[in-house]
């Protein structure tokens, strides 16, 4: 595991509690307001952060994603752009930048270049939530030559061979799918979610985060109950399409994170 | 290609599955499906009595000696897809998945559609066999394609128009894919053409070999020999996949498929992915994409609703790199032109995604010139197009 997230999930094992996964598009609204409001959820105790590369077919985002993408893409918004995003969002110690980015933008960039430059610029890792591990062997290869970890989903869904699979794949941590479906707040998590971080378990030593749907410091709660991590985007980012300026984007940034940071301390104890 | 990589689902570098991971258990499931029917005598009995008895197949080959004069000397075939219950090839795939979904135990099919021709025929198969249907198409297709969003919903299915992204076919598909991972419990997500993550490419192929199996079996029995060439358009390109199949052994057999060169190629406005696309990955399978120096989608433009599509079925790629089969872009105009001549001489409007084929087929009669023969696979009727070929030729039509 590349050695800043190792530090988040061990500073919040450390500390007892889950670690507090919040995404955001790069480029929305604006590259540079991108960049303040990614330090304003770091400073409202956000842990890691995931830097979305804003990409024309988003299918596996809902409504709020997509508006955000088509924002950042009308804008012009590049994978250069993404870069410099994650160099100058400059986590502290024990914080770390990841990017979720569909698969297509980092083929066409070129995956030993993508994971290069993502090392270089201070990134510790990317999701991809399109690529099966079946379809990564040059990505395996380039990542592991980067430092940079690998992030697969697994869904309800998945049967216990695929979570295997799915599971030694990953270097960095697991992403749960919480529910089958798009990204999205919900105002229930599905109860696949404990069933299938339980199934997860026996395969992998690696921290295990749950996301899809997470809206509130009470599904968080819920969910650091039994997790590692909890995941966040769609609320995140709803609360900035929301809002009317900057200044109260960041302030709502600032105040869900705090709630859900508070989640992720109370572990289920907010039941 | 090997049987090995087709069994992987790949053909070449092309095809696969790019999928969210929530989707690899229903691929599993209707590849494992899709496997033991074709394994099943009955499976096949059903189906083939389908095609003959509600479809209406064999659809005929019928020699068009008025239109051929404009065609080099060519002897031209056209393979009467717009003959089939619905008035295109589409109904072939969607029987054929509809009969899976129900051996699957599922009650619910949703579809894209561009051009409304796969809606109208999925809409089709789900009444016939009492399924619920949804399908989604881009806002900017349900106002060019009007009169099949109504078909539709005469037929009982929920016309769902997408206002995302460039509103058109690709949209659309982004929609069922959101649909399908959400509700892939007792849905079937019924995709209409010979793309998306594996086994789409090679199930929906198989659907539609029934056209390029009877073809070749009619044009020997008129012709005695094999022609020189089949021509087919191709968006995603199931029609000429269909058409092609009968011929893949069949060295001396040219295979052309003719891509939508919309407004020239030069424009930037068209769906001409081998004439300027890269190799990437869209809806689900690596293949050739319109897109930019980022791999973002660039719309694609064309007069045909079909043909609109930034991507190509996977298969289609690796059979251009080959050389097996060649791909040439056919712009609106010289569509439209092959349009009027094709209802002129021969008494038949074809769909202008057809109209596609139709033109390449004049070019390349020209090009093979005197006694030589081509099939062209009339792949649909152009009934739906009426209202844009007549304000393409200046028609009042009030």
């Amino acid at each position: 595991m590349n050695p800043r997230t190792a530090a988040v999930f061990e500073t919040a094992r450390h500390e007892g509690r889950a670690a507090l996964i919040g995404y955001l598009p790069a480029g929305f609204p604006t590259v540079d307001a991108s960049i303040e409001l990614i330090q304003t959820m770091f400073a409202g105790g956000v842990d890691l952060v995931e830097v979305g590369l804003p990409y024309s077919d988003p299918l596996m985002d809902g409504p709020a994603i997509q508006q955000a993408v088509e924002t950042a893409l009308a804008a012009g918004v590049t994978t250069t752009d993404v870069m410099r995003v994650v160099s100058e969002v400059a986590p502290a110690e024990n914080q770390a930048v990841v990017v979720m980015s569909y698969w297509n933008p980092i083929e066409r960039y070129g995956q030993s270049r993508f994971a290069n430059d993502l090392h270089a610029a201070g990134g510790s890792g990317v999701i991809t939530p399109d690529l099966i591990p079946e379809e990564s062997g040059e990505w395996i290869e380039a990542t592991n030559a980067a430092g940079i970890d690998r992030t697969f989903l697994v869904a309800p869904s998945s049967t216990d061979a695929r979570i295997d699979r799915v599971a030694s794949a990953c270097t960095g941590f697991v992403y749960a799918a919480s529910t089958m479906g798009v990204t999205g707040a919900r105002d229930q998590v599905s109860s696949a979610a404990p069933e299938l971080v339980a199934r997860v378990r026996p395969f992998t030593d690696a921290p295990i985060g749950v996301g899809l749907g997470v809206s509130s410091a009470r599904q968080a709660a819920d969910i650091a109950g039994y997790a590692n991590a909890v995941i966040v985007g769609s609320a995140f980012v709803r609360r900035i399409l929301d809002s009317p300026d900057i200044d109260s984007a960041k302030a709502a940034v600032r105040d869900f994170a705090a709630e859900l940071a508070a989640g992720v301390r109370a572990g289920g104890s907010l039941r | 290609m090997t049987a090995t990589e087709e069994s992987t689902g790949h053909f070449g570098p092309y095809g696969g599955r790019f999928v969210p991971e929530a989707l690899m258990a229903a691929l599993d499931e209707l590849e494992a499906a899709f496997d033991a029917a074709t394994a099943d005598p009955l499976f096949a009995h059903e189906l083939s009595e389908l095609e003959r008895d509600y479809t209406g197949r064999p659809s005929p080959l019928t020699r068009a000696r008025r239109f051929e004069e404009h065609c080099g000397g060519a002897r031209v075939y056209l393979k009467r897809e717009d003959l089939n219950h619905t008035g295109s090839h589409k109904i072939n795939n969607v029987l054929g998945q509809a009969l899976l979904t129900k051996r699957m135990g599922k009650s619910r099919i949703i579809a894209e559609t561009g051009a409304g021709q796969h809606g109208v025929a999925s809409a089709t198969a789900a009444a016939l066999m009492g399924l619920e249907c949804v399908v989604y198409m881009g806002l900017e297709d349900t106002k060019r394609q009007a009169l099949n969003v109504a078909r539709m919903e005469l037929l009982g299915a929920t016309v769902v128009p997408v206002e995302t992204g460039s509103q058109t076919l690709k949209d659309a598909i982004n929609e069922a894919m959101r649909d399908w991972v959400t509700n892939v419990n007792h849905t079937h997500y019924l995709l209409g053409t010979v793309t998306g993550p594996s086994p789409f490419p090679r199930m929906v192929r198989h659907f539609h070999s029934v056209i390029g199996t009877e073809s070749r079996k009619q044009i020997l029995e008129v012709e005695g020999r094999l022609p020189d060439a089949v021509v087919a358009c191709v968006g995603g390109g199931s029609n000429a996949m269909g058409l092609f199949s009968g011929f893949m052994d069949d060295p001396q057999v040219r295979l052309v498929g003719y891509e939508a060169g919309g407004e020239g190629v030069e424009t930037g406005k068209h769906a001409a992915r081998f004439a300027v696309g890269a190799p990437g990955v869209l809806h689900g399978a690596r293949t050739y994409v319109m897109q930019d120096e980022w791999g973002q989608t660039v719309p694609s433009h064309s007069i045909s609703a079909g043909l609109d599509y930034p991507g190509v079925g996977p298969e289609h790629a690796w059979l251009h790199d080959t050389g097996r089969a060649t791909y040439e872009p056919v712009t609106d105009a010289q569509a439209m032109e092959a349009f009027s001549l094709m209802s002129r001489t021969e008494g038949i409007i074809p769909a202008i995604e057809t109209a596609h084929a139709l033109a390449g087929a004049m070019r390349l009669g020209r090009e093979l010139g005197p006694d030589s023969v081509i099939v062209v696979n009339l792949s649909g009727r152009g009934d739906k197009d009426v209202v844009t070929a007549a304000q393409w030729f200046g028609m009042d039509i009030g």
